[in-house]
């Protein structure tokens, strides 16, 4: 069930719920909430990840992990399926009003 | 390549791995376990008899409520998640509830499995406020008569009990865990229909022979037509939790969601009343003993050190499944199943979908393994003396 749809324009953290352990693969994640277990693939997705809290939108996360604009598409996909999997929220210093369900 | 892989929420249990670059880094071990089961005691009230740990007394050396905060505070260390406890009866431990407490304070999430004995109105409504630990209760069937048969007289009844308690807290989720035997697997839609109606989640896991299941195995281990109608089962309700244990039933078509490896030493651990650690819970065998939690160095170093586990973390050979086109999805199946029906381990499961377990197990002298079993279990102090 996604509430609302992942917003790359809007601000994200991690769930307070969620744990990341670094692994050689890049992260596994776990939420003690729905007791759920994510991997995340890729190193750079993991710092991407840490830093979401850091910006006021997904996008200016991007600009400053310095990711290859080619490769956004696909950690947008993995962090759109974090958001719904409630591992990633909506952050309170998001300029847009409202959080999601 | 897809950045995340979403498992179904389970303890092992990971999505499909097509382009099995994740199973290869799981093959090789992780920092961690991500399934860790401790079984905190081997004292039990009941006497099941596919018990995998032949419970029934505690063992005089069992860990101190000193030591096992000592292994929290390890696991705590090492970013384990959250850990899996049994028994035995973990809830008949004085200190049970103490450790509970000590290991969700220390940010380790705990699940436990229990017959339902240790859960009042009381104690339903504490486990409720709490996100950090969840309840299994363990049944074999889905009716006083099925279930009592195996666990005993008034077993089903202290297990719907607690479910009703559960369910009056508000405990939503919580788990109803059955292991599939001949008896019970007619019996899975009223156990989905049970678990839908207290609000919890359904969990099947596979029957293996270890423990006191090595003698009753071959009696009560599903037939070849139940493990097909129990695949398509699955298929069908893939909400229904497996931890991934069936996947040596893959090989009857397209694979189960979940890793389809054996987890044993490079994802999966055991963790026995002494201290003890094994491979896998299904694996209570000298071979299969990496070291103690009270050895220099703890529980970190057994999990990234010891031989076995090393061992266990190279490549396998798939010899005798090698030329059978079903074992990307079956891996040769269950090294527990193999091991206590005397199948070498680089053989086929003894439930192989293609019937090569049976042919293997014809011709392997199987009395050798009983024996060396039961002289195991004396010497670890596991069997019951009466
Ligand atoms: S030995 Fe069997 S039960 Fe243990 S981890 Fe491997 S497949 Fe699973
Ligand atoms: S032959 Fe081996 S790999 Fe093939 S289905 Fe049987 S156990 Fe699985």
């Amino acid at each position: 069930m996604t509430a609302a749809a992942f917003d790359a324009d809007r601000a994200y953290r991690l769930h307070e719920q969620v744990a990341l352990r670094p692994e050689p693969f890049g992260a596994l994640a776990y939420h003690y909430g729905n007791r759920r277990l994510n991997f995340l693939r890729a190193k750079e997705l993991v710092t991407l990840v840490e830093s979401l809290a850091d910006h006021d939108s997904v996008q200016a996360a991007f600009d400053a992990a310095r990711i290859d604009p080619r490769r956004w598409p696909s950690f947008e996909r993995a962090l759109a399926s974090l958001a719904a999997s409630d591992f990633l929220v909506p952050d309170a210093h998001d300029a847009h009003e409202g959080a999601a369900a | 390549m897809t950045l995340i892989e979403e498992p179904r929420p389970d303890n092992l249990v990971l999505s499909p791995v097509k382009q099995s670059g994740l199973a290869e880094q799981m093959k090789r071990g992780l920092d961690a376990p991500i399934c860790l089961t401790w079984e905190l005691t081997y004292a039990c009230n009941l006497q099941c008899v596919h018990c995998l740990s032949s419970s029934g007394r505690r063992d005089p050396r069992e860990l101190t409520t000193e030591e096992c905060e000592a292994v929290i505070d390890e696991l705590q260390r090492m970013q384990v998640f959250y850990i899996n406890i049994g028994g035995g009866e973990p809830t008949i431990r004085k200190d049970f509830w103490h450790l509970v407490r000590y290991a969700v304070d220390h940010g380790v999430g705990v699940k436990f499995s229990t017959n339902g004995s240790g859960i009042d109105a009381e104690v339903a409504e504490q486990l409720a406020e709490s996100d950090y630990v969840d309840v299994q209760i363990s049944i074999d069937g889905a009716d006083a008569e099925t279930n009592d048969h195996v666990r005993g007289e008034g077993s089903f009844a202290t297990a719907v009990q607690a479910m009703e308690h559960l369910q009056a807290a508000g405990f939503e989720g919580f788990k109803i865990s059955v292991v599939m035997t001949r008896h019970n697997i007619p019996q899975v839609d009223e156990f989905k229909a049970m678990a839908d109606h207290y609000g919890a989640q359904l969990r099947l896991t596979r029957f293996r022979p270890s423990g006191r299941g090595a003698d009753s195995w071959e009696a009560l281990h599903p037939t070849d037509q139940q493990q097909r109608e129990l695949y398509h089962w699955l298929m069908d309700h893939p909400d229904v939790l497996t931890g991934d244990s069936f996947f040596h039933l893959s090989a009857l078509g397209e694979a189960l969601p979940g890793l389809n490896l054996c987890g044993a030493g490079r994802v999966v651990c055991l963790i026995d009343p002494v201290g003890d650690v094994y491979a896998c819970p299904f694996v209570l065998h000298d071979e299969f003993l990496a070291g103690s939690v009270r050895d220099d160095g703890g529980f970190q170093k057994v999990w990234q050190e010891s031989d076995l586990f090393t061992e266990l973390r190279e490549p396998q050979s798939a010899g005798a499944c090698a030329s059978c086109g079903h074992f990307d999805a079956c891996q040769g199946g269950c090294m527990a199943a193999k091991f206590f029906t005397g199948i070498p381990l680089d053989g086929p499961d003894p439930e192989c979908v293609l019937g090569h377990g049976e042919e293997a197990m014809d011709s392997v002298a199987r009395a050798a393994v009983s024996k060396d079993h039961s002289r195991t279990t004396v010497v670890l102090g596991r069997k019951p003396v009466s």
